[in-house]
């Protein structure tokens, strides 16, 4: 069994039906790229996975590490190891970064009623700025509050160099950020991924094919209308980046009927999942 | 040891709920009239005057009915409550010299460590008489006094007799009255002309005997070009009687000076707190009251600033939670009596559990205040759906030139920001604790360092167990 098996999982808000029935397997050591057109569901289930409130899970399961992840409170998942960057990070007016992140810290490292030691944070604090180039100014500020886009996706990098989590889900790190920006946070995460030794698994959701030059996927899924409709190697992140969504989509829909009656078809080293 | 009351509530929940036992050398009886009034005066000596002034405080007291306009009152009963303890015979003033049960207490509410800190003068109200008073040599010689009223009296009645009454009269309003009839202890601070007191002034108040009124009076002269930075800080024993605290605050800050009083309460969540708080600044001088209530049964409590001469200042920083039970009123005046003056009034409310807490305030811009600024802001947070905040803001404005903003905020904690918490593995309740926390940041971050992690503490208490 997979560290992350998503199974069937349909997800609603309110009267609305979002992931239509979603299927993944993530392990440890593997960096899975999720792709598709704004609206198909990414976020949404990057969202569902951390225990979102806002949304409903309406069918399907999720095991993380054989436990029934969709049972466990956001905080439980985070302690045992999932991570979320987060695309719209929230700001925390008052709480200052450094305070948030020794608290987030001690709560990932198993301290119980106190908090990490004062000097062992600050030196793991400091390593982790300096590898991933981040001003130490920022620490003092409050959680996010007044934080540019790049300033909030690089928060969201360091708390993830911070916590170290084997499963990690990055939702749009790369949205919103100019070239040079999109290449710091990959070799960021990159040198993290390299540094855990098969001990981090990845999902990267993206919408864009520009991130994958610099953090290599070893299998790209496409999604639709809250499903997922193709699953294939590397070499599926290009044909996005040629023939964009559409050139997919008619591929989809020339292949819907066959794979309605077979369920998932293998095709040129792809896999489409139009139907389960 | 674990102590109950009658209803088997467990009182050690109530953090500082611990108490000595009652060791006075006088304890009046309950209730208030003028035979009690005589006794308090005569007890401590007092000069005429000061026995003529309470008494005729005590008339005012008995002819003016309760407020009604605010806050409920009806339930306290003023004969229910004793108005004069003296715990030990005389004045201690080295540590060593106090006695064990009474030092007991302060360790428990961590005097000592505040001195090793950077705690120089510590002025500690036990009760109705200072048992300890310590103060910085090369203070005295500067000439600046810190005594508790009492002894001020006594050593500087000249400059008592100045002041005393002259901000807060006791025809001001009913509680002031009483106070005036039978204040015991307080504060006395004077600070010369140009003399800047570095380390803040703090004194400990504390009720200790059950249905035990404390009803200090304190009074602060701030010199022309002078600056002081006075803090108390309130925690009392849990009982299941109410208390009554009834405190009168008097401050003068001349030309030039700047004062600021820093306040944290924990009273228990029996204690009526009826304070009256106000300070005159003259011209260019700056008045700052910074105001953390937590616990009582009820608060009331409007800290003023009467700006008379041009280039006054005003500030007024106040944080409140009002937990089960509990109603915090608070909220100030600002009083634009000269051209060019300014004030900022901030204050924090947070209710929780069915609590009640909010803002009552007033700007006043008198004709002829040209040029004055005023800004308001009230911010309320509250946790949960029985819980609820009430603003009260009122504001005359009798002069064109001025400049008056307010705003007012209502926030309940977002389901966004505990997720976003807790997605970093911080639990429900810490998550919310750090979100209250922030909260009140822009006030606990003026405060000295040793109150601000108090602060925060007391905040958490109150806190445990608000999620889930």
């Amino acid at each position: 069994m997979a560290d992350l098996e998503i199974k069937d999982l349909g997800v609603q808000v309110e009267e609305k039906v979002i992931l239509k029935g979603a299927n993944l397997s993530l392990n440890k050591g593997e960096i899975h790229a999720l792709m598709g057109p704004n609206g198909s569901g990414k976020s949404t289930l990057a969202n569902v996975l951390m225990g979102n409130p806002f949304y409903q899970v309406v069918k399907g399961e999720v095991l993380y590490k054989g436990e029934d992840l969709l049972a466990m409170a956001p905080d439980e998942r985070a302690r045992k190891g999932l991570f979320i960057a987060f695309q719209y990070p929230v700001s925390i007016p008052g709480v200052t970064m450094s305070s948030f992140l020794r608290t987030a810290v001690s709560a990932r490292r198993g301290y119980d009623k106190e908090l990490m030691p004062v000097g062992d944070f600050q030196k793991l604090l400091k390593q982790k700025m300096s590898e991933l180039r981040i001003e130490p100014a920022i620490v003092a500020r409050y959680v996010n509050e007044g934080f540019s886009g790049g300033e909030k996706k690089r928060a969201e990098i360091l708390q993830m160099a911070l916590l170290e989590p084997e499963i990690a889900i990055m939702d749009e790190t790369d949205s919103g950020l100019d070239i040079d920006s999109v290449k710091v946070v990959a070799d960021g995460v990159s040198r993290m991924y390299e540094q855990a030794q098969g001990k981090l698994g990845i999902l990267l959701i993206t919408h864009y094919s520009r991130i994958l030059h610099y953090i290599k996927p070893s299998a790209v899924h496409v999604m639709f209308d809250g499903r997922f409709v193709v699953s294939g190697g590397p070499d599926l992140a290009e044909e996005l980046e040629q023939s964009g969504y559409e050139g997919i989509k008619s591929q989809v829909e020339v292949i819907a009927a066959e794979v309605k009656n077979e369920g998932a078809v293998r095709r040129a080293g792809k896999v489409f999942w139009v139907a389960h | 040891m674990a102590v109950t009351n009658q209803l088997g509530i467990d009182l050690d929940k109530y953090k500082w709920g611990f108490h000595d036992p009652e060791k006075y050398v006088y304890k009046s009886r309950k209730g208030l009239n003028r035979e009690v009034v005589e006794m308090i005066s005569s007890m401590k000596s007092e000069p005429e005057w000061m026995r003529a002034y309470r008494l005729h405080s005590l008339e005012h007291f008995q002819q003016r009915p309760m407020p009604k306009w605010g806050a409920d009152l009806t339930q306290i009963n003023f004969d229910d409550v004793f108005y004069y303890l003296k715990p030990t015979e005389k004045k201690e003033r080295s540590w060593d010299e106090v006695p064990e049960t009474i030092k007991n207490t302060f360790e428990k509410l961590g005097i000592p460590e505040a001195e090793r800190k950077f705690l120089a003068g510590a002025g500690a109200q036990y009760d109705s008489e200072s048992v300890y008073h310590n103060l910085k040599e090369e203070w005295e010689k500067l000439g600046v006094i810190f005594l508790d009223t009492d002894s001020a009296l006594r050593e500087h009645p000249d400059l008592v007799r100045e002041y005393f009454g002259t901000v807060v009269p006791p025809e001001d309003n009913k509680l002031a009255a009483l106070n005036s009839a039978v204040w015991s202890g307080g504060s006395f601070v004077y600070v010369p002309a140009g003399v800047h007191v570095d380390i803040p002034l703090q004194a400990y108040f504390r009720i200790n005997a059950q249905n035990m009124g404390q009803f200090e009076r304190t009074l602060i002269i701030c010199e022309p070009g002078s600056y002081v930075h006075y803090v108390e800080g309130c925690t009392a024993p849990i009982y299941t009687t109410d208390s009554l605290h009834a405190a009168v605050v008097e401050i003068i800050v001349k030309e030039g000076a700047r004062c600021r009083y820093t306040t944290i309460q924990n009273w228990s969540t029996n204690t009526y707190n009826l304070v009256t708080k106000r300070a005159v600044a003259y011209r260019d001088a700056t008045m700052e009251w910074i105001d953390g209530n937590l616990g009582s049964k009820l608060t009331v409590k409007y800290p003023s600033v009467f700006m008379v001469e041009p280039g006054a200042k005003g500030e007024i920083l106040s944080v409140a939670f009002a937990g089960k039970g509990q109603h915090q009123d608070p909220g100030g005046k600002v009083i634009h009596a000269a051209p060019h003056t300014q004030s900022v009034v901030v204050s924090k409310s947070i209710a929780k559990d069915g609590g009640r807490a909010g803002y009552r305030g007033l700007v006043k811009i008198y004709s002829g205040a040209k040029g004055s600024k005023s800004a308001v802001r009230c911010d309320a947070l509250i946790l949960d759906d029985q819980s609820r905040s009430d603003t009260y803001p009122t504001m005359e404005i009798d002069e064109e030139d001025v400049s008056i903003t307010h705003e007012a905020t209502v926030s309940k904690v977002s389901d966004e920001q505990l997720f976003y918490l807790m997605s970093r593995g911080v639990r429900g309740d810490e998550a919310m604790n750090m979100i209250v926390r922030g909260f009140v940041e822009p006030i606990v971050k003026e405060l000295p360092l040793e109150y601000a992690v108090e602060l925060n503490r007391l905040i958490a208490l109150e806190m445990e167990g608000s999620v889930g």
